[in-house]
């Protein structure tokens, strides 16, 4: 089609008849939750994410009113512990994180005119994977047994059974399950940031807020899985009693400190940027202005990205770490406030050099950075080592980290919400509901968290359920108490607010008059995402182009059609958004959500030692991820290519580092070599911490021999792998197969020669932490090696049933890169358990 | 125009990699300054009294940040449109990469510089 075509209204009602027909959320009672269009998904998120929050609220308006007077009886101390950690625990990990994810799935596909992200279906077992993992957290409390230790969940208060019940392993495989879900979602963002802008979209037009979601789903690849490590080491203990913690046989309970706070730290980044990241939405719009200095928020994303990782040792500053050590993450805690700053004063700057519209979300804005500010103040001081000594464990750092926390993510969210609301719901909120929750929130905010700080420095711990008379904070402590009820009547005001949304009139289209692509959607009606996708040639398209919005809805750029009434959008290249393919989207299915259940089955069973349950329930997941992939993937195209509009043919199929999937792969990669790297972290970290490690006793376990034979093995199928990727690609099928059968025996073997070594050598790993993370490295990587066999086999079964061939090739080039990490791991592994004791 | 060899800096392929080569430096700058202490602390119980592992190491952090700083700074001026670089041309994204990197550098710079002060001040393990 040309753009003379479009001209004719007949077509262009066909094509959108047809679209809307792909593009049709399933009907009825049941099929409605099979959905997996980012609107209805992301809607979920959303709404679970913002119910968790409220849930979590509650608790603390229970805490508030325990410690409103002194030697209050309100709740008992057990209780009171449960509520502290389970109000910490959901607004981090069911609320703030999904929240970010859940609000990205949302507007991504619209900032980026694509239809959908790449993997509709991943989003969708993200949110069941949330749903269920989060349900099954929260309600602990109903049964008296949610977890209880505080929410960094510190050993060995938590890893002695005697000490800790059933909430410390509720806490531990309940949130690990909703783990699975964030690297799912840093999945889909990462991609989809890269790979699915509209073409023209080049690097420096991005919007601001992919930038930040880039920026933000990489630090969780590499700040969730060393958590992810720790968990693995923390359920160890509690469930088989391998000593990773327990310093009376050769464990470190500051083990846990280093890989919970290298997930922690970066964590606190990982809720703030997405939510300045609105801002920089938002500020522009209001400003009526492009956004000053675009590359400096690059440099502050990306900037504040990386310090975030050298900061988690300034919450262990009282451990007893040399002073050395301490300095050197007191100097990056020092450091991260540069580009904090930056980024606040490019709003600033846009908002001087603008005309500014006082609207509701300018003022929620303004607040939360003056909360956010004060929070961060607070923050360089208890960067300084000597004052973090005095103020540690206070309420003067819960008054910091709930400044840092309100100011720098839930209010922006709230700035958010009355943004976007008109964007996802076709309405706008009421300005003066909305000022009137401001002003509650900001005045309960303050009066809630300032006095905290005093009350702090007064000596009032954090934790206590209650606290005497004689120490002279209970007016401080009143205020707060009436702070955080005058806060949650902001709160009200808002769920109010949007209560009554259904009953007001429609508001216009892009009634903010913002110049981004998001605002073209059509809330309500249409499911399409967007009618064609457009040619970007500036960062603020509907300001900047001619004609803009009428070109996209008249369907005249790219891809105005489903001819095969299939759901598709365009993938283009990295840098500079050449179109290079249109992918088929995975369309409404059960799959997403049952494969959830199963996996959810494998924690939820572990958590009450129904191990044969759990297993059943892992193999059922695995099941279902091999019908999902064989029935939803690497479909082979009816035709090779098909034209997109203006004359572009683009092909209906990719492999490789050009593909999303290639990319997915590569990216679940990284997340879970990092969780392997937290693993090895803990190997030398016990070597460090002993003056005989490994113990005299076994000094030669589990020996050379079989370690190195695993390698060896481990590299022949890497090898193996890759010979049978080119011969597939040359053409030559029969010797692929034949190599693919080789490497799947080549992975079994090494798997198996990994876990004789310490087998052979007897190492008892309830012994001692030495033989304990041998085993767990072995087994790890063991584990890897079978996976990576049934990845052989299912690439060997799809070329046997013609899925797969030498011109349609994704599997087998996907498979690889698996094979590439399972190489390194393998490496790794087996010179550390092997040759290390050797040379040590 | 002469037939001259493309300098260092055209030479070189500007990607999404390039733009974090400074923050990775002061990355591995960090762990290894980490490492070190707590290695030296660990295992020896003090580090040395010169510890020159330790300014080679910054040392060569710095340089490679600078160097990397100065690459993205004439990559930041190639010609082509007057600013702002925001429209979708080869040259424009070339330079806002650049120019980020550039932000970049300076930023890892004083980073490492941070990272670096304690050891003036601070001798010994306790």
């Amino acid at each position: 089609m040309s753009l003379h075509e479009q001209d004719d209204p007949e077509l262009r009602r066909a094509q959108e008849e047809r679209l809307r027909a792909v593009w049709a959320s399933p009907k009825g009672l049941f099929l409605k939750w099979t959905d997996t269009n980012n609107d209805a998904v992301g809607a979920w998120y959303t709404l679970t994410a913002f119910g968790f929050m409220l849930f979590a609220g509650v608790l603390a308006l229970l805490m508030r009113t325990q410690l409103a007077v002194p030697e209050n009886d309100f709740v008992e101390a057990g209780t009171f512990n449960q509520l502290f950690t389970l109000h910490g625990s959901m607004m981090m990990f069911l609320f703030a994180v999904p929240m970010f994810e859940a609000v990205a799935i949302l507007l991504l596909p619209q900032l980026l005119g694509a239809r959908d992200l790449p993997f509709p279906r991943l989003s969708a077992f993200g949110y069941w994977s949330f749903l269920l993992g989060g349900v099954f957290v929260s309600g602990s409390i109903f049964f008296d047994a949610a977890p209880d230790g505080g929410w960094f969940m510190y050993p060995p208060l938590t890893t002695r059974t005697d000490l800790s019940g059933l909430g410390a392993d509720i806490w531990m495989l309940g949130l690990s399950f909703i783990e699975v879900s964030s690297v799912a979602a840093a999945v889909e963002l990462i991609v989809g940031v890269l790979k699915c802008r509209p073409p023209g979209m080049r690097l420096n037009l991005m919007p601001l807020y992919a930038w930040y979601i880039l920026v933000v789903a990489v630090m969780i690849l590499f700040a969730f899985p060393p958590l992810i490590a720790g968990d693995v080491l923390f359920e160890m203990e509690r469930l088989l009693n391998w000593p990773f913690f327990d310093a009376s046989r050769g464990g470190d309970p500051l083990l846990w400190q280093h890989l919970f706070w290298i997930f922690g730290h970066p964590e606190v980044y990982i809720v703030f940027l997405p939510s300045i990241a609105l801002f920089a939405m938002l500020v522009p719009t209001f400003s009526q202005r492009h956004v000053l200095g675009y590359p400096w928020i690059v440099l502050a994303a990306v900037g504040t990205a990386f310090l975030s990782f050298g900061l988690w040792v300034h919450h262990m500053f009282t451990t007893g770490l040399p002073k050395i050590s301490l300095a050197f993450f007191s100097a990056a805690s020092e450091a991260v406030a540069i580009p904090t700053a930056v980024q606040i004063f490019v709003f600033i700057a846009t908002m001087w050099a603008g005309r500014v519209i006082w609207s509701t979300p300018m003022l929620y804005a303004a607040g939360s950075l003056a909360i956010f500010v004060i929070g961060g103040l607070t923050g360089v001081m208890v960067a300084v080592a000597p004052f973090d000594w005095q103020a540690h464990d206070t309420y003067f750092v819960v008054a910091h980290l709930h400044y840092v926390l309100i100011g720098g993510t839930l209010m922006p969210l709230f700035a958010g919400l009355y943004y976007y609301w008109p964007l996802i719901t076709g309405k706008t909120l009421s300005d003066r509901l909305g000022r009137i929750a401001f002003w509650l929130l900001f005045i309960g905010a303050n009066l809630t968290f300032f006095p905290m700080h005093i009350s702090g420095l007064e000596g009032m711990p954090r934790r206590v359920f209650t606290y005497p008379a004689e120490l002279g904070i209970d007016a401080l402590n009143l205020a707060s108490s009436i702070g955080a009820f005058v806060f949650a009547a902001g709160v009200a005001v808002i769920c109010l607010d949007i209560a009554l949304s259904p009953r007001r009139p429609l508001a216009a289209r892009n009634p903010w008059n913002a110049g981004t692509l998001e605002w073209l959607a059509h809330p309500q009606d249409e499911h399409w995402g967007i009618r064609s996708i457009p040619l970007i040639e500036s960062r603020y398209p509907i300001w900047d182009q001619p004609d803009f919005i009428r070109k996209v809805d008249e369907g005249r750029y790219f891809l105005p059609d489903a001819e095969e009434g299939r759901r598709e959008t365009i993938v283009t290249s990295v840098l500079d958004a050449r179109p290079l393919a249109v992918i088929r989207l995975g369309t409404p299915s059960w799959k997403p959500m049952l494969t959830a259940i199963a996996l959810g089955g494998v924690f939820i069973f572990t958590t009450y030692h129904l191990y044969w349950l759990a297993l059943v329930s892992g193999v059922l997941t695995l099941a279902m991820v091999l019908w999902w992939l064989w029935t939803g993937t690497a479909e082979i195209p009816e035709r090779d290519c098909k034209p997109v509009g203006h004359g572009i043919e683009l092909p209906l199929y990719m492999s490789g580092t050009a593909s999303p999937g290639w990319w997915a792969m590569f990216i679940t990669m990284m997340a879970d070599a990092t969780a392997f790297s937290g693993l090895v972290f803990g190997y030398y970290f016990f070597w460090t911490r002993h003056e005989d490690f490994p113990p005299d006793a076994l000094a030669h376990a589990p020996g050379v021999f079989w370690p190195m034979v695993a390698l060896a093995l481990g590299v022949l199928a890497w090898l193996l792998a890759i010979t049978a990727r080119e011969s597939n690609a040359k053409g030559r099928v029969g010797v692929a197969r034949a190599l693919l059968m080789l490497a799947i025996g080549a992975c079994l073997a090494s798997g198996a020669a990994g876990v004789a070594g310490p087998w052979t050598s007897g190492m008892a790993p309830e012994s001692h932490s030495y033989p304990a993370i041998v085993w767990t490295l072995s087994i790890w990587t063991a584990a890897h090696a079978a996976i990576g066999a049934i990845m052989l086999g299912y690439a060997l079964a799809r070329s046997l049933a013609g899925r797969m061939t030498p011109r349609y090739d994704a599997e087998i080039r996907n498979v690889t890169v698996y094979m590439h990490f399972l190489a390194l791991t393998t490496v790794v592994t087996y010179a550390t358990t092997g040759l290390f004791p050797e040379v040590s | 125009m002469t037939n001259r060899r493309p300098r260092l800096y055209e030479r070189l392929r500007v990607t999404l990699w390039t733009l974090i080569v400074p923050p990775t430096l002061w990355a591995g700058h960090f762990l290894f300054s980490y490492l070190w202490a707590a290695i030296s602390c660990a295992k020896a119980g003090e580090f040395a009294t010169f510890p020159w592992l330790f300014v080679a190491g910054t040392v060569i952090a710095l340089l490679l940040i600078a160097l990397a700083g100065w690459v993205a700074w004439h990559q930041a001026r190639i010609p082509g449109d007057a600013p702002p670089h925001q429209d979708s041309t080869g040259v424009d994204r070339l330079r806002f990469i650049a120019k980020s990197t550039l932000l970049l550098a300076g930023l890892s710079f004083v980073a490492v510089l941070y990272t670096a002060l304690p050891v003036v001040f601070l001798g010994d393990c306790r």
